[in-house]
């Protein structure tokens, strides 16, 4: 479990998080929705110790990641696995060796058994005949199938997305949002995804932080977020006609 | 007024970056996750900084060599001193100087704009946070095995230029016409000192850490867009070869 208590930035006299608490549970998808520039990628990677927090605690099952030295950190690091916005893949490396490379940095398994594991998770997120390919080669949506394949080859405890569906079209979001939701589910991992898709918000949102201008304005999940009253929640949700008029229809087979 | 504080603000972001320069040493000093991949790592960079180097060193060495053989012979031949003198100065000259100073200066551009570049990609499309995400001691395992490998290859470079440059100007002081090939060797054969040999690969030493390290910097603190790695680039061959020149001077006075 992930807990945060009063977590602030600050970047120079710009407080982008004003004292942000709540919990990320095991075993569900934790999604943070909020507007463009309002602090969800600064949250995330403070969360994961990318940025040094102003003040306040990030605690991984009680340890607070906000105290601990570069050593206890890197211990924490190695529980989790993060699949970055722009996918983050060893452009220089191969499919297999992007995937590989935790496991040779961090294993002492024999290349055999490597290329199992591997292909194992290649098989999984359904990418296979691609391990010889360069990030390059490959498509938007297999390039993310890498970023999650190498997040979870070591089979994470936290797992961490940052817009996973950014710069991919509506069906191949659905499968990767729908990916994670079963990987969170097999792994029982605690997933962070930040996210301003709402087809993910709706699909996946087993707990849901709603950030605006830097403060933690809502917080629920998928089913209460057709319920609420909070405007500008339900502004930046359902912001055209056409999800207004679905929220209404949704609220309306509610009642019946 | 208005001078001073730019003079007083340069100087105090000069120290800055040298304290961080420092920290960014300090922090190689660590024990690696897992030698192996280190190791591979040192080789491959062996091969970048080294192998792909040798044929820019070749000509650059052999040309300097021979127009250095055929000045210094038109120079000579207006004189009563020994032709043989043409050998001798070519083998100094490019001992001491051209071949350390001139390699590096050359290696500071190819290498040093390639390191940073690389680094500063590496940073800009969230590689280097994917590794620290891993628990992987960045610094070291990017910046470390690029040391490494510029501190033990660019030496053999220095040396093959060296001898590329000797071998270049008996070949341009033969075919020009001026000095045969057994008054050239009698000149190169005279007079060894020792020291002068140990001074170069003290330079050699020295200027590859300068450019190598630097150059590290400036890529792997690169910030912003494609504009920036293209400025962190410029400003590692240009400090590099400024630190090399000042750093050339200061062996000279310290050892002659």
């Amino acid at each position: 479990m992930i807990e945060l208590v009063d977590v602030r930035k600050s970047f120079d006299d710009v407080e982008v998080l004003k004292g942000i608490s709540t919990s990320f549970e095991p075993g569900k998808v934790n999604l943070i929705i909020g507007q463009s520039g309002s602090g969800k990628t600064v949250l995330i990677k403070s969360v994961v110790g990318l940025i040094n927090v102003s003040s306040g605690k990030v605690l991984f099952d009680g340890e607070d990641l906000t105290q601990m030295d570069s050593k206890e950190k890197k211990k924490i690091h190695r529980k989790l696995g993060m699949l970055f916005q722009g996918n983050a893949l060893f452009d220089s490396k191969t499919v297999e060796e992007n995937v590989r490379f935790p496991l040779d940095m961090f294993t002492h398994m024999p290349l055999s058994e490597k290329r199992d594991r591997v292909n194992e998770v290649l098989k999984r997120v359904e990418l296979i005949n691609s391990n010889h390919k360069l990030p390059s080669e490959i498509s938007g949506g297999m390039q993310k199938r890498v970023g999650i394949a190498r997040a979870i080859v070591m089979t994470p405890k936290y797992l961490f997305c940052d817009e996973p569906n950014s710069g991919l079209d509506p069906q191949t979001s659905i499968i990767i949002d729908e990916l994670i939701k079963e990987l969170t589910n097999e792994y029982n991992m605690t997933t962070v995804v930040n996210t301003h898709d709402m087809n993910t918000v709706i699909a996946n949102g087993d707990k849901i932080v709603f950030l605006y201008k830097g403060s933690k304005h809502w917080e629920g999940n998928n089913k209460s977020l057709f319920e609420t009253d909070n405007k500008e929640l339900l502004d930046f949700i359902f912001a055209s006609d056409f999800l207004r008029e679905a929220r209404n229809y949704r609220l309306e087979s509610f009642k019946k | 007024m208005r001078h001073k504080k730019l003079i007083f603000n340069f100087t105090m972001d000069a120290l800055y970056q040298f304290g961080k320069y420092i920290l960014m040493l300090k922090s190689l000093f660590v024990r690696p996750e897992r030698k192996t991949m280190y190791w591979i790592e040192t080789l491959r960079q062996m091969q970048q900084i080294g192998v792909e180097s040798l044929v820019i060193v070749f000509i650059i060495s052999f040309f300097i060599g021979a127009v250095s053989a055929v000045q210094f012979a038109y120079n000579l031949s207006m004189t009563v001193t020994p032709m043989s003198y043409v050998g001798y100065i070519v083998k100094e000259s490019m001992i001491l100087e051209f071949a350390p100073t001139v390699t590096c200066l050359i290696l500071a551009g190819k290498v040093g704009s390639n390191v940073a570049s690389e680094l500063g990609t590496m940073r800009l499309t969230e590689q280097i946070d994917a590794l620290e995400i891993m628990g992987i001691n960045t610094t070291a395992y990017l910046v470390g095995p690029k040391i490494i490998a510029a501190i033990t290859m660019i030496p053999l470079l220095v040396v093959f230029s060296a001898v590329i440059g000797i071998w270049g100007g008996l070949l341009a002081g033969m075919s020009s016409g001026y000095v045969s090939s057994v008054e050239y060797l009698q000149g190169v054969l005279t007079l060894f000192v020792p020291l002068n040999t140990i001074i170069m690969m003290i330079k050699a030493i020295v200027f590859s850490f300068l450019i190598v390290s630097i150059s590290c910097f400036k890529g792997y603190f690169a910030r912003g867009g494609a504009l920036e790695i293209g400025k962190a680039s410029t400003q590692a061959v240009v400090l590099s070869c400024i630190t090399v020149l000042v750093a050339d001077y200061l062996i000279a006075w310290l050892t002659l």
